[in-house]
């Protein structure tokens, strides 16, 4: 689920409320997102993919982790380099590679295609 | 205010099939409104998970080889004839894609690879296609009803913008359903906006269902996570907590046995088959696949972790609205259904992994429908209809009003659709007594009175509760195992029950088997 928003890294964009397909955010006082519903949350990342600024985590755990966890752990989430990962992965962001154009994967046959998705 | 809108197609959903209907209804000249229930773009199951396509250029062995690989686990329920037009459809479509820019990797000889897609950039491509042909996309605004006219036909949809918090009202000369499957908010990978809406719109509306005994997919996950991408337990061993292999269990064939030992102990896993090389490779095919572990601090091919099974009902099942032409039409003039909100048993049978033959029915049916609909639309002309709202169950009560507990009525469906021991591993007098249990929710739900954004919860509760129903019902129907509708006690394939099973009904449910054209 949504654990995070890094309010040092947000550029109040709107568009992690924009792309949300359960609408799991609204925009708070300040013009920051915040999480509103996170019971809504089918964590589907979405949500940090598409964030400009990689100020978004998503925990992989669908159900909410306590306050102590490494989920909201900003400075361990920049260290570990899981911060914006996702983006990174698949290659979004300006100067990168769409990782579409890379994406060639094992065969899942001795005679198979590589699977490619 | 109510947001008025007046298109000639209107297109209810945003995923794969929704976004090939609108693109092909304009291309055919049609004004086009798509109205998604969450963000066209990074709605459904597409678009977070990525999938495999059914894309076969067309070299008779080739096409013969493919058409032929899935009968028998199909349970021989699909057809030859819509097989060869989806192969023919896809692989159009797909170089449509290509020439549109999607990155198709290259293979090691450098030919383009065509047989997936990954699923945030398909999906972000396919809005700015959509918008480009001029669509009018109408994001975070779930439709709650259909309207129709005064002689049935199915004349626009109505429903509630939830960031707006307004109603709209779209009328349409012709409307497509593409509004995915049915997961019962198992919270499967980017299913949670698929709660089987479109059915339950298109029966209210008249429609058909079919093939609704083939739902009861469920795919693997680690434990408390989201993430069921599958293809890679290919390579992996399935273990008891002691350590010892559990005997059978696998991720093609021996999925039960997964759900089976998970009724009473943790299954644990290791994708422990893969080499160096092919580790490396999975991680450049399936980034999203490895989110959880990277997470989690798991090395999945030499930790074990503990998995479970999430359901995704009819979203790899293949039951749906019954179609009844080549241009997607179901049993209601003006109503079209595509992708999963449709039957896939046309061309897969009892069966499907999703993937694959989903995403080519998607992109097909989506582009069947899209035209179909246009020509319909231009055919009745634009003149003003008369038009009446058709939503009942949770929206408008059909007698008595009262207060009802929607978020109970949802852990109520769940409990009797998520369970393996009632929904994967069917028995005839689990089903009888689960379906008592549903027929009495739904009842509860026709005296629920809801507007605004209530509707759209009520609505989804009440969609989940008669996709339940069709399910049962049909499952009952279907005393044997044929495809993915295996039932405890009829464990034999029956020549004689050789037939698809129709169904439909909203107060009272109904399922009749159908004989497959030969």
């Amino acid at each position: 689920m949504i654990e995070l928003i890094s309010t040092q890294q947000c550029i109040a964009c709107d568009k992690c409320i924009l792309v949300c397909p359960t609408n799991v955010f609204d925009r708070g006082a300040d013009g920051l997102p915040v999480i509103s519903r996170q019971s809504d949350c089918q964590t589907c990342f979405q949500c940090e993919a598409n964030c400009p600024a990689d100020a978004l985590f998503v925990a992989p755990h669908t159900h909410p982790l306590p306050e102590a966890s490494f989920a909201h752990d900003e400075e361990h989430l920049r260290r570990t380099g899981l911060l914006g990962s996702y983006r990174r992965d698949i290659g979004w962001g300006k100067g990168r590679t769409p990782g579409a154009a890379l994406a060639v994967g094992p065969a899942l046959s001795p005679s198979g295609p590589p699977l490619i998705s | 205010m109510t947001l008025e809108l007046t298109t000639d197609v209107l297109v209810v959903g945003g995923g794969p099939a929704a976004t090939w209907a609108a693109l092909k209804a304009a291309e055919e000249g049609a004004s086009v409104v798509l109205a998604d229930k969450g963000y066209c773009g990074t709605s459904g199951a597409t678009a977070s998970v990525g999938t495999g396509v059914w894309y076969v250029p067309p070299e008779p062995d080739a096409r013969e080889a493919a058409m032929a690989s899935r009968e028998a686990l199909g349970g021989y329920l699909a057809d030859r004839r819509w097989m060869a037009r989806v192969l023919d459809e896809t692989y159009e479509r797909i170089n449509e894609l290509a020439d549109a820019k999607y990155p198709f990797p290259a293979g090691p000889d450098g030919t383009s690879l065509r047989t997936g897609l990954q699923g945030p950039e398909y999906m972000r491509r396919q809005r700015i296609r959509v918008r480009r042909a001029g669509v009018t996309i109408l994001d975070h605004s779930p439709v709650t009803e259909l309207l129709t006219s005064f002689d049935g036909a199915v004349a626009g949809a109505a429903g509630h913008q939830r960031q707006a918090d307004r109603p709209f009202r779209v009328r349409a000369g012709a409307v497509v359903l593409a509004t995915g499957g049915c997961a019962f908010l198992s919270k499967a990978f980017g299913c949670n906006v698929n709660t089987g809406d479109g059915a339950l719109f298109a029966a209210e509306a008249g429609a058909e269902l079919s093939g609704m005994e083939f739902s009861n997919s469920y795919g693997i996950a680690p434990e408390h996570t989201s993430v069921t991408k599958t293809a890679f337990y290919n390579y992996a061993t399935f273990y008891r907590a002691d350590g010892s292999v559990l005997e059978g269990a696998g991720s093609q064939r021996g999925r039960s046995v997964i759900a089976r030992t998970l009724l009473s102990e943790k299954v644990f896993c290791k994708i422990d088959l893969a080499d160096e090389a092919a580790q490396k490779a999975m991680r450049l095919a399936q980034p999203n696949f490895f989110l959880t572990f990277d997470r989690l601090g798991v090395n999945p091919f030499t930790d074990p972790f503990a998995v479970t099974l999430l359901a995704e009902g009819t979203v790899r099942g293949t039951g749906g609205i019954r179609i009844v032409d080549d241009g997607c039409a179901t049993t209601v003039p003006g109503l079209y259904a595509a992708g999963d909100a449709a039957t896939r048993e046309l061309i897969c049978g009892g069966f499907t992994g999703g993937g694959s033959h989903n995403a080519a029915w998607a992109i097909s049916s989506g582009s069947w429908s899209g035209r179909a609909a246009a020509r319909f639309a231009r055919s009745i002309g634009r003149g003003t209809r008369r038009v009446q709202a058709v939503g009942g169950a949770g929206l408008r009560p059909a007698g008595k009003v009262a207060d009802v507990d929607v978020a109970e009525v949802v852990r109520t469906v769940q409990a009797e659709v998520l369970p393996y021991d009632k929904n994967y591993l069917r028995h005839g007098d689990v089903l009888r007594d689960a379906l008592g249990v549903l027929d009495g929710v739904w009842e509860s739900l026709r005296s629920l009175e809801s507007v605004g954004t209530a509707s759209v919860t009520a609505r989804q509760a009440a969609a989940m509760v008669a996709h339940a129903r069709w399910m049962y019902t049909s499952a009952l129907v279907r005393n044997e195992s044929r495809g993915m509708a295996k039932r405890l006690d009829h464990p034999e394939l029956d020549p004689l029950q050789h037939h698809r099973i129709t169904s439909g009904g909203l107060d009272r449910v109904w399922a009749r088997p159908e004989v497959v054209a030969a």
